[in-house]
């Protein structure tokens, strides 16, 4: 597992219209100067927006890859609640720090710690 | 000499990018204090608008990721996302490098902190320069914390931060106006986006507006993560505008939760 080269593929591919070029003609080797794993590698090329929240892109990276490849804002909401629905926890970053398993359990989680903190007052439902 | 604005904003992408999306009362509502808060800025009469950002890997990454940075140049292009996808047009923002430079240098006296003679600007600063200096009249100096990757830096070094930021802006012949700007509680772009923790939101506000130091470095980045997502990281901001109003007393002007733009939207001033 390499987050680390996902996410700076992922910061350049969303800074560099030449490296934007080079990914949308599938050349090879573009990804030779990055240690990545076989799942990494396929997620970046399928453009799968799940599983890379999954493996734990940031979503402030991910956004960007989501709205290059022209996926709507709902869509990509969607697309994360899917991959953890379908691979699990976030394995790794950010949003692995207190294993965080998605919005419903999240909002379980927090209401159990302290029954009197209002933790949802506005829900995420009304986003999509 | 002394400070002549400072301030906080919010800055998601949604509040201009998905502008469409949103209830239309609490949209104007918001809007109508981003245009008053406009209004206020310029009456104050800047030469330079100091603009402190919680940047979203357009140009610090983890390969030498900075806890602290300055921009150094005559002009930053942006935005760095796609214009359609943000609502905001591509535009090249005039600097000041040479006055950045005298800054920093003050800055330095007390703080550590990174200089970037390149820097291109996301949402985080698009989106409060379209409201603020929709001309883009007035030369910006661009700060930044990390607020994105951890580790990060403690709200207490970000206080002091904040205090060097405002000997600095004490030590020049211009006029400065200072913005913080970021979420409260907040998950941008994560499947929980559009969660919003108002009662804590109000919570760190009223703190804020009492400008009381103890109270507003009382929190913990496990508990921040816990209560107010990852984007509550981002009251680095607004902390270092605390510090740098020394003791002056707050004003909310707006707060309203708004969750297609993913955060309370918030408008709040320093009376200096």
């Amino acid at each position: 597992m390499s987050l680390y080269y996902v996410q700076k593929f992922l910061y350049e591919l969303n800074r560099s219209p030449e490296v934007q070029s080079r990914y949308r003609s599938g050349e090879t080797g573009l990804f030779d100067s990055y240690d990545l794993t076989d799942e990494e590698r396929s997620a970046l090329t399928s453009a799968d927006v799940g599983l890379l929240y999954h493996l734990g892109v940031n979503g402030q990276i991910l956004m960007h890859f989501a709205a290059f490849h022209q996926i709507a804002w709902a869509d990509y909401l969607q697309l994360m609640r899917d991959g953890i629905q379908q691979h699990g926890p976030v394995r790794e970053g950010v949003y692995a720090m207190s294993g965080y398993e998605g919005t419903e359990a999240h909002t379980e989680a927090l209401r159990s710690e302290d029954s009197t903190a209002p933790v949802n007052p506005t829900d995420a439902k009304g986003d999509v | 000499m002394p400070l002549v604005f400072a301030g906080v904003c919010s800055h998601a992408p949604g509040i201009t990018g998905r502008a469409d999306q949103a209830d239309p009362d609490s949209r104007e509502e918001f809007y109508q204090a981003f245009h008053q808060m406009a209004d206020d800025l310029k009456a104050s009469r800047p030469d330079v608008l100091v603009i402190i950002a919680a940047e979203h890997f357009a140009n610090f990454f983890m390969n030498n990721m900075p806890s602290y940075a300055i921009g150094m140049a005559d002009f930053y292009d942006g935005p760095i996302e796609d214009p359609g996808w943000l609502g905001i047009d591509p535009v090249r923002v005039p600097g000041n490098a040479e006055l950045s430079e005298r800054f920093i240098a003050e800055v330095m006296e007390h703080a550590d902190v990174s200089y970037a003679q390149e820097w291109k600007f996301d949402h985080g600063i698009m989106v409060p320069l379209h409201f603020l200096t929709p001309e883009y009249d007035v030369p910006v100096i661009p700060v930044n914390i990390n607020c994105q990757g951890p580790p990060l830096s403690p709200l207490s070094r970000a206080w002091n931060f904040g205090d060097a930021l405002r000997h600095a802006a004490d030590r020049l012949e211009e006029r400065v106006a200072v913005v913080g700007t970021g979420g409260i509680s907040h998950w941008p772009a994560t499947p929980d986006s559009g969660k919003i923790n108002e009662p804590w939101d109000r919570d760190f506000l009223d703190r804020w507006c009492r400008n009381d130091r103890s109270a507003l470095l009382d929190y913990h980045d496990t508990s921040i993560y816990a209560e107010a997502g990852q984007g509550g990281f981002e009251i680095r901001t607004f902390l270092a505008v605390s510090a740098a109003a020394r003791g002056a007393r707050g004003t909310v002007h707006c707060y309203v939760p708004i969750p297609i733009f993913a955060v309370g939207c918030t408008i709040a001033t320093y009376q200096m």
